[in-house]
């Protein structure tokens, strides 16, 4: 019998981690033996699709990526409901809550992030949860099948998509929101308002720039006192103001860690042994919230992980996409603009549809589409290839059907 | 089916006949009448879109009198022609009867025309009576009576098609008279030779076997070459020219003083030896010679010598009078020919008899047992409107043409009018460049409404019918002119109520006397114009009347051809050379104004556009005024094609879009006559043609006017569309131009506004901020669009930018006929294009990439992709947040089962 294969241990068995075991099994599927250890008491499942499973438009089965009997079938040691709570990077050894002793020839890193709370009195009452698991989206269906009153905090993407699942389950829901502009991560004012009309169509009602102040109630969540002195009646809160990369154990563990754990070009920690990807690594000052760039860390990290040590991780540029049926948003790169950048405007209020691209010289950088986010792909293609769209100007905004020969009719 | 009326064509003197019938719904449709001997059922362009121009937009339906504050008020019908007849009677009174005139129009019938004339000249006692076609035809008239002793046409339009070579002379036939074109066209298919005179390469010139380009001007140099030519290769009619001419020694002589060799002439006229030769060879081997010319011989300060040069040629050679051999005016209106008849012109009489003619004048004063009688000759349109200036003329009737946008100098007859104590203006149209300057504005009847008769280039007599109601208060010219004229104490004279009755009186006077001095001493004057045959017609057979050749006898029977006989209309029975030695035009070019400006028509314009700019279909040939040049002379003017350009003069300035239609030699420009303040923001070319004119004919000089070119700049261009009309006024540059169910403007201005949206909301006249509306801006590059939609439907659009490059305006205006915009219109909308046929990706799947169903199956089917990584891979679908995967495995599965059915 051959000798004993090297050991990859995995904490973490979201999104990040499992993509990439799987390019790893793609590239070397008999290189290691496989331990993920995953908090969750489940398989790996599709985290973006929560909006959906709460909005009812997806079943728990189907946001499923991996059941435990993949991980079987692959050989994988899976241990779920079972987190990491110590990592010895001496004696390259990681203990699980239940007090599983594993030890390591490779750790991949993949914790993940931590929803932010609010720090404001009251935020340990009943009813007030975040939105980050399946977990909470089946404390929020309780609460809706109960309760009337529904107050979601952050008027970002995973705010609203809350506040519309919410909506959708029965409940009368007010997302309310720093900033006067929602979205203010990924739309500028124009787009943002044409959102919140649309919001406020579907009977959402908008708290705009508001602060919270504390949460009030007795043996449960009552209300969301604001800092104007206006209040918003709630029996369920959902605090969805952010995430901050999940550090705590490698901090612990004595890697060296900023905001994230940071990680190089081939996602390797500063323990040469230790590699992270998701949504808990810093790599070269970014953090990072979307999926796209995080598949490409799992692609990366897996063919180091293979020994295949070629590729390397470059920031890309992101895009973002409400999912919220119906309404149709998509952000992506630099779509600011700013001090040399020009912009493409296209405005249809009536139906409702906003569109701007943002060029540096003859250079897309940047798109904010809304209403009609059917060529998000091929700008986001543009701008992450930086084509030449000088021949397109005039068209561009109108999309890929009206900028290629193909479409013109002969 | 209802009833279809035969009528005449009112555009150009072809004279082809109309069948109009008028459906249900009011709407009027129109063909070619295949009895008719113009034109046997044909139809040109302007002719078949005849239908689109009887809508009453826009229409003069009601008398108005200027108020006070300059506003045209309505007014009664009695009130508006007491205010006439008072103006005029105060103005005669205190100034005589010269301080009056009257301008009139080739646009007039016979009828009209014989009223207004017999009013100025045998009542009021002016000849103070002028026309445009002073400004087409006057130098044929002038040139014909020097020849023949009477303004004949000899010819017909037989003549075309048994002519073994066809010459024509400043015309381009195939778009100025195209229903000739295709007789001429038919000739040469069965043999004939068509050689073509003109200094432009025109769309005539497309077919024939031989272009001369010559210098603007030269043409009588040519023909001076070519009487000498073919003099001295014996081409010549011995018998012919002894009997029945005289002069031809003087003509000679003349002719060879200009044309001492050939080569001497072919560097006058600026073209090869070898063609020049070609043409006269051609002309010399042809006894069949039809020699057709019009306004760019006409129009000329030596039209009335080409005129003669041209006829010199053809007495020379006998080829006169004879099937398919003579020279042929081809008239540009659809009555200067009636006009002429009747002696609407200030050197004329009536009928054809002279003015400065004791004997003449009693005649026509003892037929019309008239008060007075004019015996000076009167002013002719140019120096009619310089007495008008310099206060010696005070009170003008215009009737039915626009001087301020067809004379030349036109801004000089601004002023004028602006001068004139009384200017009164008889129209069918309430907003011209012209009526804007009147006190009283007259509603008369237009074609389709009007009653009379109209003469042909061949001198075809023929009936315009009324098929429509007289709309509002309109009247018809005669009627209006009577009903002032007995108000101004005429009562005898004008108790005309029909135009029959005024046609018979017409075709009497034309028989009056007619006939060589007799025993009885009574005077008279022998003339070939002679109606006698139709001056007993009864008011049915009037009404029934068929189209015939003048002159008409006794027994009603027309004439083909004239002086057939040799006998010519002069006194002696012999027609005249005239010695017609070269004159260069009066105004050359130096460096200040190095080109020469050409003017002319358009194939499917006509006149100022009052009524062919209400057609969509003839606004599609050629929608903007232009200025057609030789791309040297731009470069040298620093102006590129499809920039704006203003073309100035000594006399004034407009401005067009340059073109480089490859007509042009270098040192030449042309610019067409129809676009005016109405249609345009400052395209009236009238403004910058020269005034000289021809010291015999008095018609101006308007194909010679030295100009310059200069760029106009601009800082941005545009179109815009609208249901209605848009207030265009405060442009720098703009056009409008009329389409089905639209209104389009071309747009260029200074200076840019600073918020193109609230500009173009405010434009548009959309001030609703929940309006339906769209935009699109690319402030970097100036660019900025916008749409207004009501009720689904496109009412207007606004396309801006900084460059000239806008996109087609085809599909838009399609857009104006939809009764709604669906998705794909609307998406393509600021674009002006419709989405693609292969654009239609299907719906989406994937959203993340973008990536619709009918792009996966097709990828799916084509490239066997059969998992979905293989998607992801080839299409990126599925490949970012994975909501689709459930979707692309069904995607598969359907495929599979499509290809294993």
């Amino acid at each position: 019998m051959s000798k004993a294969r090297p050991r990859l241990v995995v904490i973490g068995n979201g999104m990040a981690g499992i993509r990439a075991v799987e390019e790893l099994l793609q590239l070397a599927p008999d290189l290691y033996d496989i331990t993920v250890f995953g908090a969750e008491p489940y398989g790996n499942y599709n985290r973006i699709l929560l909006s959906m499973l709460l909005s009812g438009e997806k079943q728990a089965d189907e946001i499923v990526l991996n059941a435990p009997a993949w991980y079987a079938a692959h050989g994988i040691e899976l241990h779920m409901d079972d987190p990491v709570v110590a990592v010895d990077r001496v004696r390259r050894t990681v203990r699980s809550r239940n007090g599983a002793l594993r030890h390591y020839d490779r750790l991949l890193v993949a914790t993940g992030s931590r929803p932010v709370m609010l720090d404001v009195p009251g935020s340990g009452l009943p009813g007030i949860v975040c939105f980050r698991n399946i977990g909470d989206v089946e404390c929020m269906l309780q609460s809706a099948g109960r309760y009337r009153h529904a107050a979601v905090i952050g008027g970002g993407l995973l705010g609203i998509e809350a506040a519309n699942g919410l909506s959708r389950r029965g409940m009368h829901a007010t997302l309310i929101h720093r900033s006067h502009v929602l979205l203010n991560q990924q739309l500028n004012p124009d787009a943002a308002s044409l959102l919140a009309r649309n919001l406020e169509g579907r009977g959402l009602a908008l708290r705009l720039g508001a602060e919270t102040s504390r949460f009030e109630g007795v043996q449960r969540v009552e209300r969301v006192r604001l800092a104007d002195g206006g209040h918003v009646d709630a029996d369920l809160v959902v605090v969805a103001i952010g995430v901050r990369p999940d550090i705590a154990l490698m901090q612990a563990s004595g890697i060296h860690c900023e905001r994230g754990i940071v990680v190089d070009d081939t996602l390797q920690t500063y323990d040469p042994q230790v590699y992270a990807v998701g949504e808990c690594v810093q790599h070269r000052k970014a953090t990072f919230g979307l999926v796209a760039p995080v598949w490409e860390q799992a692609r990366v990290c897996a063919s180091h992980l293979a020994r295949f040590g070629h590729r390397r991780y470059r920031t890309a540029q992101t895009a973002t996409r409400l999912k919220v049926t119906g309404i149709d948003l998509y952000s992506a790169g630099d779509f600011m603009g700013g001090a040399g950048t020009e912009d493409l405007v296209l405005r249809d209020p009536r139906r409702g549809v906003y569109k701007r691209l943002v060029l540096s010289g003859d250079r897309l950088v940047g798109a904010v589409l809304y209403g009609d986010a059917r060529d998000g792909g091929w700008y986001f293609d543009l701008i992450s290839r930086g084509t030449d769209v000088a021949r397109w100007r005039d068209r561009l905004l109108f999309g890929q059907a009206y900028c290629q020969p193909a479409a013109v009719p002969a | 089916m209802s009833a279809r009326t035969a009528t005449t064509c009112p555009y150009c003197g072809v004279g082809c006949g109309v069948l109009a019938v008028v459906d249900a719904s009011g709407a009027v449709s129109v063909a070619g009448d295949p009895l008719h001997g113009s034109n046997h059922g044909r139809l040109c362009v302007k002719g078949a879109a005849l239908g689109e121009t009887v809508d009453l937009q826009g229409r003069l339906l009601h008398p108005l009198l200027r108020g006070a504050a300059g506003e045209f008020v309505r007014t009664r019908w009695d009130d508006a022609l007491e205010r006439v007849a008072g103006g005029f009677r105060r103005v005669i009174e205190r100034h005589g009867p010269d301080a009056v005139a009257f301008y009139v129009s080739g646009q007039l019938l016979t009828e009209d025309y014989y009223v207004v004339n017999k009013l100025a000249k045998g009542y009021v006692g002016t000849a103070n009576i002028d026309t445009n076609s002073r400004l087409c035809m006057s130098s044929a008239v002038a040139g014909h009576k020097r020849a023949f002793g009477e303004d004949v046409v000899p010819g017909c339009y037989e003549d075309l098609g048994q002519a073994e070579l066809l010459v024509l002379v400043g015309s381009n036939t195939a778009w100025c008279h195209p229903v000739v074109f295709q007789r001429i066209a038919a000739a040469k298919e069965a043999g004939a030779r068509v050689v073509v005179i003109d200094p432009r390469f025109t769309a005539t010139c497309e077919s024939a076997d031989l272009h001369l380009p010559v210098k603007p001007g030269t043409d009588v140099w040519l023909f001076n070459g070519l009487l000498a030519f073919l003099f001295r290769h014996g081409v010549m009619d011995v018998p012919f020219v002894e009997a029945h001419t005289q002069g031809l020694a003087q003509a000679l002589a003349a002719a060879e003083g200009d044309a001492p060799d050939l080569a001497e002439v072919a560097r006058s006229c600026g073209v090869q030896l070898s063609e020049l030769l070609a043409f006269y060879r051609l002309f010399a081997r042809h006894e069949k010679t039809v020699t057709l010319f019009s306004q760019g011989v006409n129009q000329s300060s030596s039209g009335t010598d080409k005129v003669n040069s041209i006829i010199n040629c053809h007495l020379l050679t006998g080829r006169i009078g004879k099937p398919g051999a003579g020279p042929f005016s081809l008239t540009g209106q659809p009555n200067a020919m009636g006009g002429r008849e009747v002696g609407g012109l200030a050197n004329m009489l009536a009928a054809h008899m002279e003015l400065h003619d004791p004997v003449h004048r009693d005649i026509v004063q003892s037929f019309w047992a008239s008060p007075r009688m004019a015996s000076q000759p009167g002013l002719k349109a140019v120096a009619l409107f310089d007495a008008i200036l310099e206060g010696r003329v005070k009170a003008l009737w215009i009737m039915g043409t626009n001087p301020v946008v067809s004379l030349p100098d036109a801004d000089r007859v601004k002023r004028a009018l602006d001068a004139c104590e009384l200017v009164v203006c008889s129209d069918i149209v309430e907003r011209t460049d012209t009526t804007r300057h009147a006190h009283v504005l007259l509603p008369a009847l237009g074609w389709g409404e009007k009653d009379g008769t109209v003469t042909s280039s061949e001198r075809r007599v023929s009936r315009q019918r009324a098929f429509l109601p007289a709309p509002g208060e309109a009247r018809a010219d005669w009627r209006i002119v009577c009903d002032v004229a007995r108000r101004m104490g005429f009562d005898d004279g004008f108790g005309f109520e029909t135009p029959q009755q005024i046609f018979a009186e017409h075709a009497r006077l034309t028989a009056f006397r007619n006939h060589a001095p007799d025993r009885d001493g009574a005077p008279a004057a022998p003339r070939l114009l002679d109606l006698a045959g139709l001056a007993t017609l009864s008011p049915q057979a009037y009404a029934e009347l068929a189209p015939v050749q003048w002159p008409v006898d006794a027994t009603g029977e027309g004439t083909r051809r004239l002086f057939s006989d040799g006998r010519f209309a002069h006194a002696d029975g012999r027609a005249r050379f005239v010695a017609t030695p070269g004159r260069a035009p009066l105004h050359a070019p130096d460096a200040e104004y190095p080109l020469v400006l050409n003017t002319g028509r358009v194939r499917d314009h006509w006149h100022t556009m009052t009524r062919t700019g209400k057609s969509p279909r003839l606004a599609g040939h050629i929608g903007e005024p232009y200025i057609d040049m030789h791309p040297h002379d731009a470069l040298c003017s620093g102006i590129r094609e499809g920039e704006l350009a203003r073309v100035q003069s000594r006399w004034g300035s407009m401005v067009a879009r340059v073109r480089h239609g490859g007509d042009m030699l270098c040192g030449q420009v042309f610019v067409p006559i129809h676009w005016n303040d109405q249609f345009a923001s400052d395209a009236r070319v009238g403004g910058v043609v020269n005034p000289a004119v021809d010291p015999v004919s008095g018609e101006p000089e308007f194909k010679h006017t030295p100009v310059r070119i200069e760029p106009f700049p601009v800082r941005w261009y545009g179109f815009a569309f609208g249901r209605r009309l848009l207030p265009a006024s405060g442009l720098s540059y703009w056009t409008l131009i009329r389409g089905e169910r639209f209104y389009r403007y071309e747009l260029a201005h200074r200076e840019r506004p600073k918020d193109c949206g609230a500009w173009a909301r405010a434009w548009l006249g959309v001030d609703d901020a929940e309006a339906d509306w769209l935009e699109y801006e690319d402030r970097a590059t100036g660019v900025y669009r916008a749409a207004h939609v009501r009720d689904d439907r496109i009412e207007a659009c606004v396309f801006l930018s900084s460059r000239p490059d806008l996109p087609s305006r085809h599909w838009l205006a399609g857009l104006f006929a939809h009764a709604r915009l669906d998705d794909g219109d609307r998406a393509g909308l600021l674009l002006g294009e419709p989405p693609g046929a292969g654009a239609d990706t299907g719906p989406l799947v994937c959203s993340c990439f973008g990536v619709g169903r009918n792009t996966l199956c097709e990828a799916i089917r084509r490239d066997g992709l059969d998992t979905p990584a293989k998607i992801t891979a080839a299409l990126r679908a599925g490949g970012n947040c994975g909501s689709c995967v459930p979707e692309l495995q069904r995607l598969i599965a359907e495929s599979r089962t499509a290809s294993e059915a």
